[in-house]
């Protein structure tokens, strides 16, 4: 049904109408017809995560006084973009933040915190040292977080101001209302991988987690097979 | 810190009471240090911790060094303070570098924050501390192999080239 645009004027006098109980037959569909947006579910999820993402609370190094500490300081205010709740449980996260070095010794504990976030989930790369190492080219610091996560969005500096981490942070939200699809994490192996809380570490994942997690491995693997470049 | 006088008088008196584990004295930028055999720098540091009279008991720091290409290669070092005075002296044991790693005693009898220092020193010059009651790494991973603070070590990480500086300064 085409619908002839009104002026403001005259939708305010049609909504004062609605409020009164006024409005009826013809005029009432008008009504509808105008304040009605069609759009697809995907686009819709994506718009709801992109704006409603909880960081977790973590920090690695000298890079952690400018995020998560500044960034939600009410000078730069990262609420303002939906991400005010940081999170101290990796299970509650939908963003993990490296702020800094990661040590070889430290590797193993960050890869099983993202194994712990429950999809989607999201890695900002925070400064030089996680993106590259920076300037330790040496023995103790894992040459660039990527070597064994998946990293969505790198934010260089040294350490970056917090309106560049805000500005990483709106390109992620960008990255997530535009391309949903994260095929190339299955690079890293980072599928179905999370943990379950349920009376300690060693036990058995309700019967729909391992159902939903054994699915989400079984494709991986059905692809690997498949032959799927980005998994050889 | 002893003067250069007050070193030789240290020295003199640990030669009466321990004759031949100072090897040496070194008085270089108004620091003091006794260099000492190896295997009997346990007598020595006894010495100066419970001597009446000096009682350097403060052991503030032990670390080591590497002075590759010279021989002896290792230098374990321990900075002992006298709490009376605020004077420092400084202990340095020379270890030569062989098939097997080098070895020396543990003062964590004597000094019990030697634990982790020493522990320290092993993680990074392999350098092994008898009588240590938990000789393990303490900073790197547990499975790590090699001693990365030694000087022929790679540094390991990735070569970065700096074109813009070599053209300019070549």
């Amino acid at each position: 049904m085409e619908v002839e645009r009104r002026s403001l004027r005259e939708k305010q006098i049609s909504a004062r109408d609605m409020l009164r109980g006024d409005l009826e037959g013809e005029d009432l569909e008008r009504y509808v017809e105008e304040r009605v947006v069609t759009t697809t579910f995907a686009k819709v999820q994506n718009w709801a995560r992109a704006n409603s993402i909880f960081p977790l609370t973590f920090g690695l190094a000298c890079c952690a006084i400018e995020a998560p500490i500044s960034i939600v300081t009410a000078r730069y205010d990262l609420a303002r973009f939906g991400a005010e709740a940081l999170r101290a449980s990796p299970r509650q996260a939908d963003l993990i933040i490296l702020s800094g070095r990661v040590s070889i010794k430290m590797a193993p504990v960050v890869r099983r915190l993202y194994d712990q976030m429950l999809e989607p989930k999201w890695v900002m790369a925070m400064g030089a040292c996680s993106s590259s190492a920076g300037m330790f080219a040496n023995y103790a610091v894992v040459q660039g977080a990527d070597k064994f996560m998946p990293v969505d969005i790198y934010v260089p500096g040294c350490p970056p101001r917090p309106e560049a981490v805000l500005y990483g942070f709106t390109k992620l939200q960008r990255k997530i209302m535009g391309s949903p699809d994260q095929s190339w994490r299955r690079r890293y192996d980072a599928y179905g991988t999370e943990e379950w809380a349920r009376g300690g570490p060693r036990s058995e994942p309700s019967p729909e987690a391992a159902r939903a997690y054994g699915e989400a491995r079984r494709s991986v693997e059905a692809l690997r097979e498949a032959g799927e470049p980005s998994l050889a | 810190m002893p003067d250069a006088p007050g070193l030789e008088l240290i020295r003199g008196e640990i030669d009466r009471d321990c004759p031949g584990a100072v090897l040496a004295t070194s008085f270089d930028r108004a620091q003091a240090a006794l260099i000492v055999d190896p295997e009997r720098v346990l007598e020595v540091l006894r010495w100066l911790a419970e001597q009446p009279g000096h009682r350097y008991d403060f052991l503030s720091s032990l670390h080591a060094a590497d002075y590759l290409p010279n021989q002896p290669r290792f230098a374990v070092h321990y900075e002992l303070i006298n709490r009376d005075r605020v004077e420092r002296i400084r202990i340095k044991a020379m270890l030569e570098d062989g098939a097997e790693l080098p070895e020396i005693d543990s003062c964590v009898e004597l000094f019990p924050t030697a634990n982790a220092q020493e522990r320290e020193v092993f993680d990074f010059f392999g350098i092994v501390f008898r009588g240590h009651p938990n000789l393990t790494r303490i900073l790197m991973p547990e499975d790590y192999v090699g001693w990365p603070q030694r000087r022929d070590f790679p540094i390991g990480g990735e070569p970065v080239t700096f074109t813009y500086s070599e053209a300019r300064y070549d």
